[in-house]
């Protein structure tokens, strides 16, 4: 019993510096799996009643109402609905592969969160292959959204399916090149590093593939990589920005979904629970996506302007307690506040639209949902303000708004691009995103060796054809 | 320290799976549940790789052949009409010569692995040292390094005989170009 108790605390110890999969630390493994498992079914609950209220007020109007005050628990009635909806299978259907399909999808879709970092002790494991296992399990998912086409035996989710398989296998070649700039880039060890540093000569590592591993290398160089070699990080970071809404068939890339064409693309004859897992599906597969974009060029966990640490002032209750390492810089500490008064607004938000609600008496349990959902934020702002809490969760904090980030974008776009046709589609991909990621790489490439390319090639040339001009004059 | 990954059970278990995965590829009749196992096939081998301490290669593994290399062919098998296939007589006119063949190379795999060299049993012994943390970065040396590189020109050559395809591919498909 005793050593239960101190197997699972010795992961609360501030000295450690691990992911608890590398730890090789079951317990924690296993608490991290169900937390980031929880956290996501939650984030995609909120994805679903933020995306139709930010798209209702897009295009003015209100968007849910009724269910709870300003339709906040809407989206718990909608997955109420769909488990007791009828599960139809077609009569037509091949049953077992329609039965497998959502279920491929999903598990692509939630097995890739085990490489991603929320901090640097806070993923479920750190893998040596971290980015090539991200990108080779999201590529699963298209199996998936193709079986269930072909196994559905009707012709819309079919056209849909392949429509899906030609993007989805088009696009992963840009975004691919797109990273492999990216770890270019982690390899550039050394003091003499920043926006164009390339470190010291002769101090060139391997670079790593690491998801903690990149997170790291950027902190080192003091640069998040959009930044790295300007503007050529700023162009690997669009090309991926591009190609990760292709990945995901999101608007303006819904084509293997498009309603005007094919009522609901791959998945017209799947209802009830059996549509909800491609529903999750593609709400995780959004955020999965989001983060290794976060991870590779926004920094990751890093807070903005992690080279910054203003005047040094004494923070109350640093941790890890007793830490020469530990921050005390002023920033640090107004940069660690920032996740409480998050919270703290948005609580403050509820209030205030506890005062704007009706006064109708038919509205009064709303009313008081809302002020106790508000209250509860507040609490949590509170709460993240205690400084070992403050002090853990500020890299996760980071993380989450960037992803956040992201996924606002991704209403944006389904809120603003009209939809592509397939044959500009496929243009896109292959005739601008792939030459540019071409591109970038061979840009990246010399201009990480743009001191031994100026002595090897350029200086050569210019002896070269200056030695050809002085033959030319003596003729003359 | 921490315990092995690599114990016999899951072994056994990633073997078990290839193993009925391979012979479901030959005896389905629907091409399309044929490709499903091929696909389970392949990802117990990308797991068996990573149980060698070599991720990289379980990685392109995951990404190549499951990703993309069977997503073309259930593309291409989707469209084929399964009715008519499905009645078509499955011909094997091979047997004898196949499994006179399987015979041969099941009975070469036994005899390497009870060879024996000066007493010692010759698997366990020739295993190689990398750490899984350092797979990704032996193999890059092995590719690109200026003096323990010796593939560079093998992996070019391989890698030009593919787009020799992707281009022969697309002359062949396409009528005016």
């Amino acid at each position: 019993m005793h050593e239960l108790i101190d197997y699972i605390q010795s992961y609360l110890d501030p000295r450690v510096t691990t992911t608890p999969g590398v730890a090789g630390n079951i317990f924690w493994a296993t608490v991290y799996i169900l937390l980031v498992f929880v956290g996501l079914s939650v984030a995609v609950i909120a994805m679903n009643w933020l995306e139709r209220k930010i798209l209702a007020h897009m295009q003015v109007r209100l968007g849910p109402m009724r269910v709870g005050p300003h339709g906040l628990l809407q989206p718990i009635a909608d997955a109420i609905k769909l488990l007791f909806k009828e599960d139809i299978i077609p009569a037509e259907a091949d049953k077992l592969v329609f039965w497998i399909a959502p279920f491929i999808v999903v598990l692509a879709a939630f097995t890739v969160f085990v490489v991603v970092p929320f901090g640097p002790t806070h993923a479920i494991t750190d893998m040596n292959i971290g980015i090539l296992f991200m990108l080779g399990v999201s590529s699963l998912s298209v199996l998936g959204i193709v079986t269930a086409g072909w196994a559905s035996n009707s012709h819309y989710p079919l056209i849909g399916a392949l429509r899906s398989s030609a993007q989805m296998v088009s696009y992963e070649v840009a975004m691919g090149l797109a990273v492999v700039s990216v770890i270019m880039m982690t390899s550039f060890h050394g003091i003499d590093t920043g926006l164009y540093g390339i470190g010291p000569a002769g101090a060139q590592e391997s670079g790593t593939l690491s998801m903690i591993g990149i997170v790291l290398a950027q902190q080192e160089q003091g640069v998040w990589f959009i930044f790295k070699f300007f503007p050529l990080g700023l162009i690997g970071f669009f090309i991926f920005a591009i190609a990760m809404v292709a990945e995901t068939n999101r608007a303006p890339f819904d084509l293997p979904e498009a309603e005007s064409e094919l009522t609901a693309g791959f998945h017209t004859e799947y209802s009830g629970f059996r549509w909800s897992l491609f529903f999750l599906a593609e709400y995780s597969a959004m955020i999965a996506v989001s983060s290794i974009a976060v991870t590779l060029w926004l920094g990751g966990w890093l807070r903005p302007f992690p080279g910054l640490h203003g005047p040094s002032i004494a923070i109350p209750y640093v941790w890890p307690p007793s830490d020469p390492s530990a921050p005390t810089g002023a920033l640090d500490f107004v940069f660690a506040l920032c996740p409480g008064i998050a919270f703290l607004l948005l609580g403050a938000m509820c209030f205030y639209n506890v005062r704007r609600m009706p006064k109708h008496p038919l509205f009064k349990i709303q009313t008081m949902g809302l002020a106790g959902f508000g209250a509860v934020l507040g609490l949590i702002g509170l709460i993240l303000f205690v400084p070992p809490v403050r002090d853990r969760v500020s890299d996760i904090f980071w993380f989450a708004a960037k992803v956040a980030g992201f996924m606002y974008l991704y209403i944006w776009y389904r809120g603003t691009f009209p939809r592509y046709r397939f044959d500009q589609l496929m243009k896109v991909g292959w005739k601008v995103l792939l030459p540019t990621g071409l591109a970038l790489l061979i840009c990246t490439a010399l201009f990480a060796m743009r001191v031994e390319v100026w002595y090897a090639v350029v200086v050569p040339l210019w002896q070269w054809s200056v030695s050809i001009l002085h033959w030319l004059v003596s003729l003359l | 320290m921490n315990p092995p990954v690599a114990t016999p059970f899951f072994f056994y278990l990633l073997a078990a799976t290839m193993i009925v995965g391979g012979i479901l590829v030959i005896t389905r009749k629907n091409a399309v549940h044929s490709a499903l196992a091929l696909i389970t096939t392949l990802l117990a081998q990308a797991a068996l790789y990573l149980m060698l301490y070599a991720p990289f290669v379980a990685g392109v593994q995951i990404i190549l052949y499951a990703g993309g290399i069977m997503v073309l062919f259930l593309f291409v098998i989707m469209l084929i009409s399964i009715e008519r296939a499905a009645k078509e007589r499955q011909f094997n006119k091979q047997w004898l010569v196949g499994g006179v063949a399987a015979l041969a190379l099941g009975g070469l795999f036994i005899s390497v692995y009870l060879k024996t060299t000066q007493g010692k049993m010759l698997f366990p012994e020739g295993r190689m040292a990398y750490g899984e943390s350092q797979n990704t970065q032996a193999i890059a040396a092995l590719l690109f390094d200026r003096h323990a590189g010796q593939y560079m020109f093998a992996f070019e050559i391989a890698s030009l005989l593919l787009l020799v395809a992707i281009i022969g591919a697309v002359v062949m498909a396409k009528k005016r170009i």
